[in-house]
């Protein structure tokens, strides 16, 4: 960190003299490239509910952590989110319904189930705020070590498995005449959604995390031509809009992770406009 | 009309199919059926929806559990098991995927990611593989805005490397005009005849079988009828059974 804070002190940011400031700043600088390039598989496997809904079960997880008394309910809901993911792929497998229909239920359940967890007893449900809203400015320099090396195992991940993702998600039946296992694929890629999603939802918030797995392929959707210039721009985007958003919150004193989605939001506009220039 | 193969043919056949059933939950799809391909033919396979055409497509592949023998062989390496070449049935792309045809490639026959992009040999490579099916042009074209027979090129390409012994095509003259049938047809027979391969297509569309393929066999959860092209389509088992369930017709 101590390295980081150097780097920080010759950038000419009035917002960087504080270190709650930096800290987020590398977070979001490690953040948004994992949230970029996670963002390019969901999208085109078509699995924005599908995170939504992981999201919805993180929360609960961490209800169940605090009830439990847990002292990191962050790993609790990790261990859940990754149970709810590992539930939802076998019963998709098996089940004649449409995957919005089964999100549906999963995320439901999953909400109903936290917020029953986290009233119990008539408990308050205040201090699960934090987790709704996220507050990017409380991160701590080991939560940004954990991110560090979630981005580095999905980075390794990516690179031995994205073409077997690719293919499974534009064409399964492709895919699997070509001896890849779908199913393990499709499994493994929703416990990393799982993890990602849960270790990210006390910076980011509940609310916001989703738009952060979506909007930046979205928006690079809009303008890509193929994979390399599809992952470059979802990356691209959601490290600009990190960014951008981390310093209008600063000095608009708004809510980062809101920030940072209408950002992203704007980049898609923008995209959506230059869309016909692709081929 | 030729007997149906059931046992031995002095023939050499690329792919032997005896006695195949495939049951599915409790409906049994597919019920005691024989086949042989013999090397350098075009086997039509042909029946009326949900006949077990695919599913008897994918026994052959193993995709699915099944009963029976499905035996390979090649006339040179008569104990060794042939390569398969698979162009899955007609599919539908999202015309939004940010998916090239060489990221196709690259997701299919490389271990490279494809967003690195590919390398100069990679491209040189698979414009290689392109160009047997007069496709070279399409390298770069996204595969959702591909017509349907133009897809059907690049995916026959994707099958053809490496070149395998034989070639099983599900459908593919499905979202295909007719121009571009005749095209892809000509293809086929151009690439048997030049690297010897034989070639189990299954089809809807009977006014291309006269010209290309050398057996049809007719199925209807087992084999109705074989033979030449002529002689299934004139049959009463043909008008039987797409008549009788108003299917499709000649």
């Amino acid at each position: 960190m101590s390295l980081w804070y150097a780097i920080c002190d010759v950038i000419p940011l009035e917002m960087l003299q504080w270190d709650f400031m930096r800290n987020a700043f590398l977070a979001i600088v490690i953040m948004s490239p994992l949230f970029g390039l996670m963002s390019t598989m969901i999208v085109t496997g078509r699995m924005s509910f599908f995170s939504d809904a992981l999201g919805h079960s993180a929360f609960t997880g961490i209800a169940i952590g605090c009830i439990c008394g847990a002292a990191a309910p962050t790993w609790i809901a990790v261990a859940f989110s990754v149970a709810f993911a590992l539930l939802f792929s076998y019963v998709r497998s098996r089940s004649n319904h449409t995957a919005d229909t089964l999100i549906g239920v999963f995320s439901s359940t999953a909400v109903a189930l936290g917020i029953f967890i986290a009233t119990l007893g008539g408990g308050s449900f205040t201090k699960y705020n934090t987790y709704l809203i996220g507050d990017i400015l409380s991160v701590t320099p080991s939560e940004i070590g954990t991110l560090a090396l979630v981005l580095l195992a999905v980075v390794i991940f990516w690179v031995f498995y994205s073409n077997q993702l690719t293919l499974t998600a534009i064409h399964p039946q492709l895919a699997s005449s070509r001896g890849i296992p779908i199913h393990l694929s499709q499994c493994i890629f929703t416990t990393a959604i799982a993890v990602v999603v849960t270790l990210s939802i006390s910076s980011v918030g509940l609310l916001i995390l989703n738009s952060l797995l979506v909007l930046p392929a979205a928006a690079a959707r809009n303008i890509a031509r193929n994979l390399k210039q599809y992952h470059l721009f979802s990356v691209l985007s959601a490290l600009v809009a990190g960014l951008a958003g981390l310093i209008i919150s600063y000095y608009l004193g708004s809510s980062a992770g809101a920030a940072i989605s209408l950002t992203l939001a704007l980049i898609f506009a923008v995209s959506f406009f230059f869309r016909k220039v692709r081929a | 009309m030729t007997a149906a193969h059931g046992g031995s043919c002095n023939q050499s056949c690329c792919l032997q199919v005896q006695n195949l059933s495939v049951k599915i939950g409790n409906d049994l799809i597919l019920r005691d059926m024989n086949l042989h391909v013999h090397c350098g033919q075009l086997v039509a396979l042909i029946g009326p929806n949900g006949a077990g055409k695919s599913t008897f497509i994918k026994a052959v592949l193993g995709q699915l559990e099944y009963e029976g023998t499905i035996s390979f062989s090649t006339p040179s390496h008569p104990k060794q098991k042939p390569k398969i070449g698979y162009v899955p049935q007609s599919p539908a792309f999202d015309p939004g995927d940010p998916v090239s045809v060489i990221d196709l490639f690259v997701c299919c026959m490389h271990r490279r990611p494809a967003f690195l992009g590919a390398t100069a040999a990679m491209r040189k490579h698979i414009l290689t593989c392109l160009d047997r099916v007069h496709g070279a042009d399409l390298i770069d074209k996204r595969i959702g805005t591909l017509s349907g027979g133009e897809l059907q090129r690049v995916l026959l390409a994707l099958a053809l490397e490496p070149m395998p012994n034989i070639l099983i095509l599900d459908e593919p003259l499905s979202g295909v005009d007719v121009e571009g049938m005749t095209t892809l047809m000509d293809m086929l027979d151009e690439i048997r005849k030049k690297y010897d391969l034989s070639i189990l297509m299954t089809t809807h569309d009977f006014a291309m079988l006269p010209r290309y393929a050398d057996q049809v066999v007719l199925i209807d959860h087992q084999v109705v009828c074989r033979g030449s092209a002529e002689e299934v389509l004139n049959s009463d088992d043909f008008r039987q059974v797409f008549h009788m369930k108003g299917g499709a017709s000649k």
